[in-house]
């Protein structure tokens, strides 16, 4: 059996919208990889990680490192590519033009245009950190998970509180 | 220095291990369980001010975010570090109002146990205040000294009292900057007012409120609290004491104090050496009683009574883990309320005595000064009478103490100097003068369980005292320096530089002086203030070549002492920083511009070893500016971690 990808999922019940994943995802992308450094940054580390808050529903969006990427197929400058064996999609920010396209194509509205440097900036599951996705180790009600979707199920299933706050929405 | 994680003080390495075995949740337990920390509300960029929000300020977004009033990063920093130094200053001084009841009622005659220890400090303080002291009795003296310091508190005219000590140069730049405190209540209030909802936004005036509320704490709440708790429990002189968690007895009755106030502690100081309270500990197994304290109190108590010492902020939990309190005595301030979940594991009962503080699911003894000694020792029996549930086989009390000498004040220090008969700063001076003494350091401050337990306080402190600069602490931060052996006179010579060494070994006092509680650093004002006035250092605190430094700050009251200790012209090291650090206006104003208004600015560092590098920079810049003689021992500058 191939191994499933490991992504990163959400629980939307559990989202309070504290944007606290947005906070941590601007640190990850930050020089200075802190919080008072990135702050003072110029041009400031932008997050690849957005909380839609809704009246109904909160649910923080980032890549989902889609099986077939619209953006990968609409980069005329071939910066998106997608990693077979970890199933993860990247932008190489060398070859990235700024043109947008991504932007304007991805269903999620998961790809960033960063204007400040102008390119595009999206998810890299924080592959060089070694506590995993900041956004992960960074939310306090447990609403995103990194895993593989059958190790996000188990966890899913395992959350106490979800079923009541399921029925109360 | 210890490596582990949580603490660089081995008792609390033991203490904390033998909790976790235990299954016992503490402090840094629960801390890691909170975590990560809030980023809006850590950079001072949540306001929780008005019932629209909370709005928070998205400090990685290019456009100018601002909350749903129009607020914007600057105003909202501002506000919320104005409402933490109210907080801060309303501790102090809801603290020193308590004490003016006290000397009044003691003068009274009502207050059960208490004279005036200090007479001649009665009167001074009295004469100061244009009180006729010639033929009127010490006991109405100390009631109308007692009424008029309370007129500080609500007066609708003037200004704070003690302000008129400060040196003419600072009073100028209060005064030019509008920022005299006039009573103290108000200021505070004033605070609160500003700080509502659609009132101050411009972070600058906040911040100047902000510092006429932290200078009528420093020269008003602290002041009035330091000074009239020298005059009804006596001034401190030098005292020999031990400090750290090794100092629990294990066949007697523990009694730990904990809080600020000493005005209980100190009945408990009284009935704890009675006779017949001895006797009673001994009907019940135990050799006798032993009193100490943590956090202030103990302070309060060491400084004038010589107990014991348990241990600082971070070691309120251990003490009751150990197995081996009877009886814990909590106030106010700093008191955890997860003690309650610690002390519900033991046989230790554990009991609040002030009003104003109650913790769910503990006694509440209500202290009354009519009755204080009685007071005092009701609850000395109770815990007597406790001592047979103590299960002595699970006691483990970690062996580690420590000797130390406190008791110095601004009055008594320099006595020393001196010598008895020529009570004089001229020798400190001469001896900054002469390149022996780099400058005065006050080192300050709580805990922070986000800051490796005492780590930074004697990492700084040890760097400090190597490069000849003389330490005066109050507070945590005192007690743990105290635990690392450097307020022994002997560690002059095993720790200190040439210079401080040679001072400390003429004049007969340690590296480090113990200047009491928090609301005692007044008493470093008053050092600093002294300084000048015996002249050849500055004609302003401003131009001393002195610092201060708090560097596991974690409450607000320490927000409140910074302020005013910069706002007097002591250019103050403080970390972590006070949460302004999402408005770069704010950042800027706290860190260069206020250096134009007072003289001194704010400095947030986080490194230690950084902080020793720049107190030292800072201390040979205001020496260079004084043409002040070269350090007659060069040292090494402060090595890198």
């Amino acid at each position: 059996m191939t191994s499933q990808p490991r992504k990163i999922f959400a629980i939307s019940e559990l989202c309070t919208a504290c944007r606290s994943c947005e906070i941590a995802c601007a640190v990850a992308h930050s020089r200075s990889a802190s919080l008072i450094g990135a702050i003072l940054e110029v041009p400031l580390p932008r997050y690849r990680i957005e909380v839609q808050a809704g009246s109904t529903l909160n649910l923080p969006l980032n890549c989902r490192h889609c099986d077939e990427p619209e953006c990968l197929f609409a980069c005329k400058a071939g910066a998106v590519s997608k990693d077979e064996a970890t199933g993860q999609v990247r932008v190489d920010l060398e070859k990235c033009v700024g043109c947008w396209m991504c932007v304007m194509i991805c269903p999620y509205g998961a790809v960033i245009p960063d204007a400040l440097i102008g390119k595009a900036a999206k998810c890299d599951l924080c592959e060089n950190r070694a506590e995993g996705p900041a956004c992960v180790t960074s939310c306090l009600t447990g609403a995103l998970f990194y895993g593989t979707e059958e190790e996000f199920e188990e966890y899913r299933n395992t959350r106490p509180l979800l079923k009541q706050l399921k029925a109360h929405r | 220095m210890s490596q582990h994680p949580i603490s660089s003080d081995p008792a609390t390495v033991k203490a904390h291990q033998h909790a976790r075995e235990q299954n016992l949740t503490t402090v840094w337990e629960r801390h890691e369980a909170v975590k990560p920390i809030c980023a809006f509300g850590d950079l001072g960029l949540c306001c929780t001010i008005c019932y629209m929000g909370p709005c928070r300020i998205d400090p990685f977004s290019a456009e100018e975010i601002r909350g749903a009033c129009g607020a914007g990063r600057d105003t909202i920093s501002a506000r919320n570090f104005t409402r933490a130094v109210a907080a801060g200053t309303a501790a102090h001084s809801d603290h020193a109002r308590g004490i003016c009841h006290t000397l009044i009622e003691t003068g009274q005659g009502k207050a059960q146990g208490y004279r005036v220890m200090d007479l001649d400090k009665l009167k001074r303080v009295a004469d100061e205040h244009g009180l006729k002291t010639a033929d009127v009795s010490f006991a109405d003296l100390a009631v109308r000294l007692g009424q008029r310091l309370l007129e500080n508190f609500g007066q609708s005219e003037g200004s704070v009292s003690f302000l008129k000590r400060a040196p003419k140069g600072q009073q100028e730049r209060w005064e030019r900057a509008g920022v005299l405190p006039r009573a103290i209540d108000r200021e505070v209030v004033e605070c609160l007012h500003r700080t509502h909802e659609g009132v101050d936004a411009e972070y600058r005036s906040l911040i100047l409120q902000a510092v006429r509320c932290a200078l009528a704490d420093g020269w008003g709440g602290s002041m009035i609290a330091t000074e009239l708790q020298d005059v009804i429990f006596g001034s401190p002189r030098p005292i020999r004491s031990r400090v750290n968690l090794g100092i629990l007895k294990k066949d007697q009755v523990n009694v730990v104090v904990h809080g600020h106030e000493p005005v209980l502690s100190e009945m408990l100081g009284v009935a704890a050496r009675e006779p017949q309270m001895l006797e009673y500990a001994r009907s019940k197994g135990a050799e006798g009683i032993n009193l100490s304290g943590i956090c202030c109190t103990a302070n309060e108590i060491l400084m004038r009574q010589g107990f014991p010492v348990a241990g600082n902020f971070l070691q309120q939990e251990l003490a009751i883990s150990t197995g081996a309190i009877e009886m814990m005595v909590v106030d106010v301030q700093c008191v955890m309320p997860g003690l309650q979940q610690m002390a519900s594991h033991f046989h230790t009962k554990l009991i609040t005595t002030s009003d104003k503080a109650r913790i769910p699911g503990i006694e509440h003894v209500p202290f009354n000064e009519h009755e204080a000694l009685d007071c005092a020792r009701s609850i000395l029996k109770n815990a007597a009478d406790n001592f047979v549930r103590r299960n002595q086989a699970s006691v483990d009390i970690p062996e580690e103490v420590m000797d130390l000498v406190a008791g110095f004040t601004a009055e008594n220090t320099f006595h020393h100097l001196g010598g008895t008969f020529r009570s004089t700063y001229r020798p400190l001076n001469d001896a900054i003068m002469s390149g022996r003494l780099r400058g005065v350091v006050g080192v300050v401050g709580c805990n922070n369980v986000r800051v490796q337990h005492d780590y930074n306080h004697k990492t700084l402190v040890e760097e400090l005292l190597r490069n000849d600069v003389l330490v005066v602490e109050t507070g945590c931060a005192a007690i743990a320096c105290a635990k690392e052996g450097w307020m022994r006179p002997e560690a002059a010579r095993e720790i200190a530089g040439k210079g401080l060494q040679e001072i400390c070994e003429v004049v007969g006092i340690p590296p480090v002086l113990h200047m009491g509680s928090c609301v005692d650093n007044s008493r470093i004002l008053i050092a600093c203030t002294e300084m000048v006035r015996e002249g050849g250092i500055g004609e302003d605190l401003s131009q001393l070549p002195v610092a201060a430094a708090a560097v596991e700050a974690m409450s607000e009251k320490a927000v409140a002492i910074g302020l005013y200790a910069v706002a007097s012209g002591i250019t103050t090291f403080f970390s972590p920083a006070p949460r302004v650090l999402g408005s770069p206006a704010v950042y800027e104003y706290l860190t260069q511009g206020i250096e134009k208004d007072f003289g001194a600015h704010w400095v947030f560092e986080a490194d230690p070893h950084e902080v020793a590098r720049g107190i030292i920079a800072h201390l040979d810049q205001k020496r260079t500016a004084l043409k002040l003689e070269p350090m007659k021992y060069q040292q090494p500058l402060a090595r890198t971690a």
